[in-house]
């Protein structure tokens, strides 16, 4: 029997690497090749207190920027670990040769929101795509050694679970995959990690990720009741403009290694990060910038846009660190960023929350476990830019050692009737229509913004119930369903993605205080009895929502 | 609003006979990209020229910015990724879309493009001890990182034969960063791999490169790459 990885992003790769290493095999399923993945989008870099810059970084103070910026809703347990194992994991990766900036042969690292010290370590602006250039590599050494066997058309179809006892957990005992060419449908035995990516699907054409990322994975572990937390946690980058298709990320490297946001009031540049946190000023913490972006831009005193002004950066900076995002602002705006201001705004960027997992990269279904950006570990509130990558990297390899113990335990037993069942239809599913997932975005983005209301949110819910009922009852009496072009499929996707939508909505309407990426204007402040992971799970077609102390353990 | 009309080759499964369906596209978008057009018209919901419905059209889409290689296909006869590839640079208001030639079709405009890994296992681009950049070898070592795998240059190249020994720049350029900056670390045998697979089969036509669409410059990779592998100059 394998461990079976579905993604094959940083997550998913370092998880197989792990398992390799230890002479366990795995099978790695993805939609689409590893580069592919939307790993290879990250931009500015990967934490890790490496302390190359001689200004005294520790793990500690890693530690404590990521906890702190996480407005204390990340486990202290799984980020110290992380912070410090993240300096032994850049070595690594030096040592795989990723070709991180160096000047006498040391990595340097570069100033980046939320954090007081240089300690993200980069390759211009594409640090993401060397990083993964890197694990690919790394990863096809065990592919020829019969270790690594790679899905790489197939999509995640149904996990495959059993329940052991009427009070037991859940148990996952593999997963059903479906070849994309040949719609073959294949049972794959044994312990999984979900390495999905975040959920960019549930707004499609608005965030910064790749098309692939569907939230389909999610959306079905949801609906089997797998438990997610602080779903409400949405991170919006400051810095993104608008292209043909999708949001493009302006990398936080622009600020820091220089950049200023201002707006114009009363026809005047005001660089209003710079007066506001004289300390941090343009690399405060995403979410704060965000907000003050929306501020400013919403201030009627204001012009309504903000620009990010790049004009005084040095010739040297262009030249050896930001190259490949000074062509892309020329390519897709026109301008060049060295000689005018950047129009940006906020923009959907990643998903703090997720799949909930404990120290050990376990879910609340045995052998299963997640890493990534699937997951919800080590970013609490808010994620600090280059503590995504080294948190995909570290949490996969946490979850291969943990799949590894569970493999030595696992049964292996597959429900045999369920994985029949859904292999005997022949076909992959439906995708979630064009007009159900635009309704559906539609009525996130309206009540997930950067400011949110408990009535944006209610009618949110409201309408998301209606969708669900008018499935429900379609051929009964709901008298609404012809309005909502959602309803008038059975598709089992789109009931899916609606529970996950819904499972959003609740989880902010019940996180009444503002914390971190969540601000609601109608509960301005951060309490402390809130200060607690929110928990959302499906049973059947209900979701619910609520702070972690308030459920029962399980 | 400009019009324009998509040709584009389209086929049920492998083994299906390809036809054409010509459907006429209207935008008001100025930044309007071959991919963005694919969105719209591929869906399901649309009417070709004679009327019939356009069944969804399958093509990979990734991330839509040029850093993926999803979505390379034939664009107007040439290899291209559909996301890096706006309507208004375009010559003409017709627009022929079709899958790569190299490679097996699937369906549509999706390809098998599987050859292209396997020939970087057969060229055993991986390392198998550590082997760190060196300052002087950073430039070429991020520059061969950043093949995205798209297979746009095995459709240009005079070289390349599907199932043949050479296996072109989409072999060579993964290869630069472990042949070229982490030289002391080789297996023994990756030199005969490299004569075999890239040395003894380039042409020098250079095509890859005036196609890559992540604008590598791979005559670079593979001059460095000559001359340590076959010249064994440091």
């Amino acid at each position: 029997m394998k461990v079976n990885i579905i993604g094959a992003g940083l997550a998913g790769l370092s998880a197989a690497i792990t398992l390799a290493k230890k002479g366990i095999p795995c099978n790695l399923v993805s939609l689409l090749p590893s580069e592919r993945a939307q790993s290879v989008l990250a931009e500015g870099g990967i934490n890790g207190a490496l302390n190359t810059m001689g200004e005294g970084d520790t793990p500690a103070e890693h530690f404590e920027d990521t906890i702190r910026a996480g407005v204390y809703l990340a486990d202290e347990n799984a980020v110290r670990n992380l912070t410090e194992q993240a300096p032994e994991i850049l070595r690594e990766l030096r040592d795989l040769g990723v070709p991180f900036h160096l000047e006498n042969e040391r990595i340097i690292q570069r100033n980046f929101g939320g954090q007081k010290k240089k300690r993200t370590a980069y390759a211009r602006s594409s640090t993401g795509k060397v990083l993964m250039t890197a694990l690919i590599d790394e990863t096809r050494k065990y592919e020829v050694r019969g270790l690594v066997t790679r899905y790489p058309h197939h999509e995640l179809e149904d996990l495959l679970t059993e329940e052991l006892s009427a009070n037991s957990k859940s148990s996952c005992c593999g997963a059903l995959i479906r070849d994309h060419y040949t719609e073959e449908a294949i049972v794959l035995q044994g312990p999984v990690i979900l390495a999905t990516g975040g959920m960019n699907g549930l707004f499609p054409g608005e965030t910064t990720g790749t098309v692939t990322n569907s939230s389909d994975a999610a959306a079905l572990v949801f609906s089997k009741g797998v438990r997610f937390s602080n779903l409400e946690m949405i991170q919006y980058h400051p810095t993104t403009i608008r292209i043909p298709g999708k949001r493009c990320l302006i990398s936080e490297a622009a600020r820091g290694e220089g950049g200023r946001l201002f707006t114009l009031r009363g026809g005047n540049p005001w660089y209003f990060m710079e007066e506001k946190y004289p300390e941090l000023g343009n690399l405060m913490p995403r979410d704060v910038v965000s907000r003050e972006m929306y501020f400013v831009a919403h201030d009627p005193n204001c012009c309504g846009q903000v620009w990010l002004d790049l004009r005084h950066l040095a010739g040297e900076t262009w030249r050896k660190k930001l190259p490949d995002l000074r062509e892309e602002v020329i390519h897709y705006l026109g301008i060049d960023p060295a000689k005018t201001p950047v129009p940006v705004e906020p923009g959907i960027h990643y998903f703090m929350g997720g799949i909930d997992v404990d120290i050990s990269h376990r879910t609340s279904f045995r052998n299963l476990f997640a890493a990534g950006e699937c997951c919800s570990q080590y970013h609490g509130a808010n994620r600090l830019g280059g503590n995504s990558t080294m948190g995909a990297i570290y949490g996969g390899k946490v979850a291969a050692q943990s799949a590894a113990k569970a493999l030595a335990e696992c049964s292996g037993k597959i429900s045999g009737m369920q994985a029949q069942q859904t292999v005997k239809e022949g076909k992959g599913l439906v995708p979630v229509s064009e007009e159900a997932a635009q309704q559906i975005s539609k009525l996130l983005l309206g009540a997930l913004g950067i400011v949110r209301t408990e009535a944006d949110l209610e009618a949110a819910i409201g309408e998301i119930d209606r969708m669900l009922s008018g499935r429900k009852d379609r051929s009964g009496d709901c008298t609404d369903f012809r309005e909502l072009p959602a309803a008038h499929s059975s598709n089992p996707k789109e009931l899916r993605r609606l529970l996950l939508a819904k499972a959003l909505l609740l989880s902010a309407s019940c996180r009444k205080e503002s914390r971190g990426a969540h601000y609601r204007s109608d509960y301005p402040e951060t309490e402390d009895d809130f200060r607690t992971k929110m928990i959302s799970y499906a049973a059947g077609a209900e979701v619910f929502a609520a702070p972690e102390q308030e459920l029962p353990p399980g | 609003m400009m019009n324009y009309q998509f040709d584009i080759l389209r086929r049920e499964h492998a083994d299906a006979e390809p036809w054409h369906q010509i459907i006429a596209f209207e935008t008001e978008d100025a930044n309007e990209t071959v991919a963005t057009a694919l969105q719209k018209i591929g869906t399901g919901h649309s009417r070709d020229v004679a009327g019939r419905e356009v069944a969804p059209i399958a093509w990979e889409a990734g991330c839509l910015q040029k850093k993926c290689g999803a979505c390379a296909m034939l664009i107007n006869g040439l290899p291209r990724l559909a996301c890096d590839t706006f309507l208004r640079q375009l010559k003409s208001k017709k627009i022929t879309l079709a899958p790569l030639r190299k490679f097996p079709v699937i369906r549509d405009l999706v390809t098998d493009r599987s050859v292209m890994f396997e020939n970087l296992k057969t060229l055993e681009v991986w390392s198998e001890t550590t082997s760190p950049v060196k300052e002087k070898d950073l430039d070429r070592a991020y520059d061969a990182s950043r093949c995205l795998q798209c297979g746009c240059c095995l459709e240009a190249c005079p070289n390349f034969e599907p199932g043949g020994s050479f296996f072109s720049a989409a072999g060579f350029a993964p290869q630069a960063r472990l042949l070229t900056s982490c030289a002391s670390s080789m297996q023994d045998n990756i030199r005969k791999l490299y004569q075999l697979h890239i040395y003894d089969g380039c042409g020098k036509a250079l095509a890859c490169e005036k196609v890559c669409p992540a604008g590598i410059n791979l005559d670079r990779l593979l001059s460095r790459s000559n001359a340590v592998k076959i010249w064994h100059r440091k």
